[in-house]
């Protein structure tokens, strides 16, 4: 499942870091590296496990290959998201209709 | 050069109820313990309610049984009847993360007399994925939110060995 992968390669808190210099815009590996403590073959392993994970892509610009943050390796997590305010959602319309039938039956008693 | 942000789209969702805009907005933040899915809490004993402080800056927060706290983000903006702007501090490892705010903005629409048309949009999730981190802490509750939580604590656990 993507959402495994996803969490599990940004557990490493060095990966994690090549992943947000990510979140300014794409990048190539040697701008990452520049501005991390780690050297540029490291960067290009973690490069590779985030795109396995489906987080990172990677494009050809010329001779260069420049990386940017796949939004699709966020879909589970939106995902998951987008299903707990449908439920939350459904529970609070169907409390209004709860709320609303009260007030209805105390004005019939009344 | 593309120089860009590339971020997921927010989570929208939208619902009509029968309600005019201060009664959908009353019920929805004084009264969200009345609604809230009780699976949905990440404390480690059931759920008791579920507060939203009424003003900027407020906590949202529940309260289980036995009177522990935990707070799920706070109060942006605080503007009944129209809108409510809340800040969602969990991380994609569903723990507080003081760091993190995702914004989670309500807008109730009037459409019609008794009507409003409530919007929910959840935006900012690229900030959620940026913080993930994998879990060691227990994740209680034998249902719900909970269990989906361990599922994917296992799944992680497994696929990091």
């Amino acid at each position: 499942m993507a959402y495994d992968n996803a969490l599990t390669a940004l557990a490493d808190p060095t990966r994690r870091r090549v992943f947000e210099e990510l979140r300014s815009g794409p990048k190539p590996v040697g701008a990452i590296a520049s501005v991390l403590p780690v050297s540029r073959p490291a960067v290009s392993q973690h490069l590779k496990v985030l795109r396995g994970a489906g987080l990172v892509r990677e494009e050809t610009q010329g001779t260069r290959h420049v990386f940017s943050i796949d939004p699709k390796g966020l879909g589970a997590i939106r995902r998951w998201l987008d299903q707990f305010w449908d439920e939350a959602l459904t529970a609070f319309a169907a409390e209004v209709e709860r709320d609303a039938q009260k007030g209805e039956d105390e004005r019939e008693k009344s | 050069m593309t120089a860009q942000h590339i971020t997921p789209a927010p989570v929208r969702k939208s619902v009509v109820v029968n309600a005019n805009a201060a009664r959908a907005f009353d019920l929805f933040a004084n009264n969200i313990s009345r609604w809230w899915p009780p699976s949905h809490s990440m404390l480690k004993v059931p759920l008791k309610e579920t507060i939203i402080q009424p003003f900027a800056k407020g906590r949202w927060y529940q309260v289980g049984e036995d009177g522990s706290e935990c707070d799920n983000g706070h109060v942006l903006a605080w503007e009944p009847p129209h809108r409510l702007l809340l800040a969602w501090q969990l991380n994609s490892d569903w723990q507080l993360d003081p760091g993190l705010i995702t914004e989670v903005e309500i807008k109730f629409i009037a459409d019609g007399e008794r009507r409003t048309r409530v919007e929910l949009e959840h935006r900012h999730l690229e900030r959620m994925g940026a913080k993930g981190e994998t879990t060691r802490n227990a994740i209680a509750g034998p249902n719900g939110w909970s269990a989906i939580l361990e599922t994917f604590r296992q799944s992680v656990e497994q696929g990091s060995r």
